[in-house]
């Protein structure tokens, strides 16, 4: 199952833009040190075992550092085959913060937080929310608009966004 | 000409010439957008039913779940305030922006604070406010008002903005590019976002469980409007609240659809506020985003301006379930022509504009544009709540004609229209209202009647007087109806023999007018060995209820019903060959007669070609048919693909071996009486040109051409060489 839907999420990310790179627990600093343009910041990542020790992101940064940073590195919640949405949720750490203002957006989604579709993943926050939780920013792709005669990416939000599908979880 | 009239028709041309092209490239792209997206979904029709039942139960129980609101956002943090009316909500937000201290607020695009005008009157407390969307930034420069409720700056062209910015900033390098003009607007933005104090949003839902705000934008300015400043004011008309964070699943699945074309816009934001996010120092240097603290000020301005009374109101109602997703203005042809600086009021547009307009600004507003909808219903099916649009057009219509005023009184016209109206009605409308009257003294008099419309004095005094273009042809009536050479006739298949039992309803324009049709229709039924009848019957409604005259709609049908229910009851088929009346059937007489009148009629109703595909499906001899193998290039009627019966004709026609091609536009612009007004000819052949074009074309340009309804075969007859002809005349035995 678990499969067959990051399958899909890979497929329906690359529709929209967002470009998806699998990695692993073992794997990760080597992956994200691809990804990442300097300076890059980032918010504490909530899976087991990754951390952004031995990679160039500052992993508790100031207003400045986010005023200066090329990337931000924030973790997804969730993430949504159909659609190849991330599903952010701010911690207090400025995960929001770090997800617009840099022109890279590197998202870290474990692939066992894939859910297949739009019902599954508001079955979700339905429950979530009614127990507390404050957002959800169901992200897909990068910032674009044609307010100006033809698509751009990268308006108020960044340009690019790499998704770091964590697998072997 | 009337001076209205002729401003009006002045002020359609100027559009036409400045903002059509712009707006109609961006329109029809949405538009095939959202046909391409909603094909992907497993049961589109199935979340549009859900979506529509949400929005029912939140309206009919707004009074508990506004309390409901107020008290989960209160527990949340935030504060509630709910504005009675425009001035209320402009206090309201005004204050709070004074106690912040506040010299600055940064927008993100919001219809609902246009309809305050907040923005005005911010700036005339001296606080400087910024438009962050960058269709808004752009109409804030340009001082202009939004031409459509999603993109609001469509009708205005990359080199139009270049020329804007270049005018009104003192930029390094001249703009030329999309990427230009983003870059500059998003560097200019964001140095106003970091020095803003307050962050205004609207809110395309707020859910009564949670307290939570869903914003659906592509940019990120909403996210940033609101993470960036310490002070959030989130403004929506009450309507926006549903009961349950879960209920948004539906809406968050077809309002990029349904808008832009996008399955999913880049950010639908699910936030609870005051949000968790630090407020951020960009000089900072010392203390981590971490430790900064969420320190900040929530206000949620619920604003009413109508809206209660709307949801009393029976006809109004339904404009409270609109998620303002542009479904309606993106499908209908006249806007994808004008846009929304013709097509819309003080501060909405579009075909849901009407609801809008007369909601919260009045009918005044609600008038200056409503015209332009004429019924065509092609955004019914398109709408995802499923609001019946055009009868809400109508119904506002009717009021704006009551509302007239009575000392335009005619006496002349007056004479020719036994209608139920008030005397003040517009004289225009009030002859194409009764164009039933017309038809049946035109072919009394025929002859000498078409003479004598023809001539230039009585073309220039209709053109006067009514505002009947004479640039238009005008329809030649037949001296012998189609009722009178069938009852000369007599039916040719025995009931005893039959395979069905047919009534054919003797529309205006066959019974007076296109007799051809009515006669092929009734031999194409036959050679089926159906037995055919044509009973006595009148005018369907259709005539006064485009032209918002409800209540002598309302006694046509209850006429027409009474001569049909006997043949009903017998279990007879009715058969009709003008779509827009048989679209009456189906579709309008479920507000004009009542639910099992109304159910039984329109159950029993078909199309004259959905009705021969049925009887060759069921075992009809096609050779009984007239076969051929001509070319064919085809526009079925707005209002018959509205139901869904364009496919049938193109299967009849390709059974009998002709090869067929259609045509994809929304609407031929003739949509009736619309293009014989004066106001309106050149609105209605600009439309026209797109159908003109795609059969003109390599592949069409010799193809023999056939539509269905009455209003389309004379649009077409005027644009193009070829004389077109309906789909029953092509398989009809001579």
């Amino acid at each position: 199952m678990v499969t067959s839907h990051t399958d899909a999420f890979v497929e329906s990310a690359r529709r929209v833009d967002a470009v998806v790179t699998p990695t692993t627990v073992d794997e990760f600093a080597g992956t994200l040190e691809d990804v990442v343009t300097e300076p890059a910041v980032g918010t504490p990542l909530p899976f087991e075992g990754v951390t952004y020790d031995g990679t160039a992101v500052d992993g508790a940064p100031t207003g400045a550092a986010l005023a200066e940073a090329a990337t931000g590195v924030t973790a997804a919640a969730a993430a949504i085959a159909d659609y190849g949405s991330v599903v952010l949720q701010e911690t207090g750490a400025g995960e929001e913060l770090l997800g617009l203002y840099p022109d890279r957006h590197v998202v870290v989604v474990a692939a066992s937080d894939v859910v297949p579709d739009m019902p599954a993943a508001f079955e979700a926050l339905d429950g979530q929310f009614d127990a507390g939780r404050r957002d959800a920013i169901l992200a897909t792709g990068p910032s674009a608009t044609a307010d100006m005669g033809a698509v751009v990416k990268g308006v108020h939000g960044p340009r690019e966004v790499q998704i770091l599908l964590l697998e072997d979880r | 000409m009337s001076d209205s009239r002729r401003q009006k028709a002045a002020r359609i041309r100027s559009l036409l010439e400045t903002e059509g092209d712009a707006v109609f490239e961006n329109t029809t792209t949405f538009n095939d957008g959202r046909y391409e997206s909603v094909e992907k979904l497993d049961d589109y029709e199935g979340l549009k039913a859900r979506a529509r039942a949400i929005k029912e139960d939140a309206i009919a129980n707004l009074p508990d779940l506004v309390e409901a609101v107020t008290e989960t956002v209160e527990a949340n943090g935030g504060t509630v305030y709910l504005a009675e009316d425009e001035a209320d909500a402009q206090r309201y937000i005004a204050e709070v922006v004074e106690d912040r201290d506040a010299d600055s607020v940064v927008k993100s695009k919001s219809m609902t604070s246009e309809e305050i005008e907040i923005n005005d009157h911010l700036q005339s407390r001296g606080v400087d406010v910024w438009e962050t969307d960058l269709g808004e930034f752009v109409l804030q420069v340009a001082d202009e008002a939004p031409s459509h409720i999603v993109a609001p700056a469509i009708h205005r062209s990359r080199e139009n903005i270049a020329e804007l910015f270049d005018a009104h900033f003192d930029t390094d390098a001249p703009l030329e590019t999309a990427e230009d003009l983003t870059e500059f607007a998003r560097e200019y933005l964001a140095e106003r976002i970091k020095d803003a104090d307050v962050g205004m949003t609207g809110a395309n839902f707020v859910t009564a469980d949670t307290g939570t705000i869903a914003l659906v934008t592509s940019e990120g300015n909403a996210r940033k409007s609101v993470a960036t400043t310490d002070t959030h004011v989130a403004v929506a008309g009450v309507e926006k609240v549903v009961p349950s964070l879960g209920d948004l699943q539906p809406f968050v699945e077809l309002i990029g659809r349904s808008g832009t074309g996008q399955d999913i816009t880049a950010y639908v934001s699910l936030l609870t506020p005051p949000v968790g996010t630090p407020v951020p120092d960009f000089d900072d240097d010392e203390t981590p985003l971490a430790e900064a603290g969420p320190d900040r000020d929530y206000h949620l301005v619920l604003i009413d301006n109508g809206r209660m009374a709307m949801r009393d109101d029976d006809d109004l109602r339904e404009t409270l379930y609109c998620i303002r997703c542009s479904a309606c203005a993106n499908s209908c042809a006249n806007f994808q022509h004008v846009g929304g600086h013709a097509f819309g009021g003080e501060t909405y547009s579009g075909g849901i504009a009407t609801g809008w307009e007369a909601g919260v600004h009045g009918e005044d507003s609600a008038a200056e544009f409503n015209d332009l909808c004429t019924g065509c219903s092609r955004c019914v099916n398109q709408c995802p709540v499923e609001i019946d649009i055009p009868w809400i057009n109508t119904v506002v219509r009717d009021r704006i004609n009551r509302g007239a005023d009575p000392d335009t009184f005619d006496f002349l016209v007056e004479g020719l229209t036994p209608d139920e109206e008030p005397a003040g009605l517009d004289v225009q409308k009030r002859f194409f209202g009764n164009f039933e009257t017309a038809a049946k003294l035109g072919s009394a008099t025929a002859p000498l009647s078409n003479w004598v419309m023809d001539a230039g004095p009585v073309r220039s005094a209709l053109e006067r007087f009514v505002g009947v273009d004479s640039r238009r042809d005008l329809p030649t009536f037949e001296r012998e109806t189609f009722r009178e050479w069938f009852a000369t006739r007599g039916p040719r298949v025995d009931p005893a023999d039959a395979a069905r039992e047919v009534v054919l309803y003797p529309d205006v324009y066959t019974n007076y007018v296109s007799t051809a049709r009515g006669k092929a229709a009734v031999r194409a039924l036959e050679a089926l060995d159906v037995h055919v009848t044509v009973p006595a019957v009148g005018e369907s409604g259709r005539a006064p209820l485009s032209q918002g005259m409800v209540s002598t709609a309302g006694e046509k049908a209850s006429r027409v019903y009474g001569a049909l229910a006997e043949h009903v009851d017998a279990g007879r088929d009715v058969v009709v060959v003008e779509p827009s009346d048989l679209a009456m059937f189906a579709r309008e007489y479920e507000r004009l007669l009542p639910e099992r009148s109304h159910e039984r009629l329109a159950e029993q109703s078909y199309e004259v070609m959905e009705y021969v595909y049925g009887l060759l499906e069921n075992g009809g001899d096609p050779d009984a048919l007239a076969t051929g193998n001509e070319a064919v290039a085809y526009h079925s009627h707005c209002q018959q693909r509205t139901l869904g019966l364009a496919a049938h004709t193109v299967a009849v026609l390709e059974q009998l071996g002709h090869d067929v091609v259609t045509s994809d536009v929304e609407c031929c612009g003739m949509a009736g009486s619309f293009g014989y007004k004066q106001e309106y000819y050149d609105l209605s052949m600009d439309v026209g040109d797109e159908l003109a074009t795609q059969f003109t074309t390599d592949e069409t340009r010799d193809r023999t051409v056939v539509a269905s309804g009455t209003s389309c075969l004379e649009q077409l007859d005027s644009l193009l060489q070829r004389v077109p002809t309906h789909p029953v005349e092509l398989v009809a035995p001579r």
